[in-house]
């Protein structure tokens, strides 16, 4: 009976002769009741308010001696500050990144989750465009300090130019250098995030699917043992991505706060 | 039942293109593993190193599968 709702769930994804693999259009969610309000946009606006909310539990009644909520909201905040902001940027002027270091990893660790939440699953940043608009907003704050600190002119030198390199090698590196520190960085800080959130639902929804498939359409007894070992497979990846949505919030964070250490950098 | 295989060839040469960044992430995980076993108290400051190596070799595999879908 189990079994029948859940072919009559999956009949649309798998129908028709033969498995059909899912693909990037599972992930174009309609919109909700007939707008053009989607799914992803709802959750992005509704992890700032779990954030904010959360956050907020934890320092209202600011103690001395913390209560459990009040340990936890610094344990992790302490994490950021030292463990990424700290050990990084460096001592000297770090505190000013702090705020956006740990909204940032909250904020990703978060909609990142999502994935996994029951009823939630989806995970926002597997659709590219907030994973673009939070890269820009890295991009933008690196340059930025760059450019504060030494000026266009300066910054632009500070980046093209490796310290300790001269002469007409320079011809080569400064290019390069250009392209690696301002075009190639924002990309890939973007699609890491995106194709890592896509990748891991997208294999999900393939073993999940492919798992139903021979069990319940294509069944045989050696479809069965195939279809039970893509459900063990099923739960042994979402272990994975567990453990890789996590990893990519704190790599997120992490290399933003290695791009302006990069950027705030004196001169060698 | 048939038993047709479909996609995309796209996805063979995706999975060809990801052996590089996987050894890659191999390696780096590798000299960390090392450098933690010869220097204990070495670890915190190479491990921001290494998960940052990760990242970029990481990053390789992630411009190719965004391209596998892409491409046409």
């Amino acid at each position: 009976m189990i079994a029948g709702n859940l072919a009559a769930a999956f009949a649309p994804l798998a129908s028709g002769g033969g498995f059909s693999p899912p693909g990037p259009a599972d992930f174009d969610l309609p919109g909700i009741a007939g707008t053009s309000v989607t799914k992803p946009m709802v959750m992005i606006v509704l992890s700032a308010v779990l954030i904010f909310a959360v956050t907020y539990a934890m320092s209202r009644k600011a103690e001395l001696v913390p209560g459990r909520l009040q340990y936890a909201g610094e344990w992790a905040y302490g994490s950021v500050r030292n463990g990424i902001a700290r050990d990084i940027i460096g001592t000297d002027h770090f505190m000013k990144f702090v705020p956006y270091l740990f909204t940032l990893f909250a904020f990703v660790l978060v909609n990142n989750y999502f994935g996994m939440i029951p009823f939630v699953q989806f995970p926002t940043f597997s659709h590219s465009g907030f994973a673009y608009g939070l890269a820009a907003l890295s991009w933008l704050l690196y340059n930025g300090v760059g450019i504060w600190k030494h000026g266009a002119l300066g910054y632009l030198k500070h980046t093209c130019v490796p310290s300790g390199v001269r002469g007409p090698v320079l011809l080569l590196i400064a290019p390069l250098e250009f392209l690696s520190n301002i075009l190639v960085r924002p990309v890939t800080l973007a699609l890491r995030l995106f194709a890592n959130m896509f990748a891991g639902h997208l294999l999900l929804i393939l073993f999940a699917l492919g798992g139903e498939y021979l069990l319940f359409e294509a069944f045989s007894p050696i479809n069965a043992v195939g279809g039970v070992l893509a459900w063990v497979m099923f739960f042994g990846v979402s272990a994975l991505e567990l453990l890789v949505m996590f990893l990519q919030a704190y790599v997120f964070t992490l290399l933003t706060a290695m791009y302006v250490s990069g950027a705030v950098a004196d001169e060698h | 039942m048939n038993g047709d295989i479909n996609g995309s060839l796209n996805m063979l040469g995706y999975g060809i293109a990801t052996i590089g960044p996987a050894l890659a992430v191999g390696l780096i995980f590798a000299a960390y593993i090392n450098g933690v076993a010869r220097q204990p108290e070495a670890q915190s400051r190479l491990q921001s190193i290494a998960i940052l190596g990760f990242a970029l070799a990481e990053a390789l595999a992630i411009i190719g599968i965004a391209l596998a879908f892409v491409l046409n």
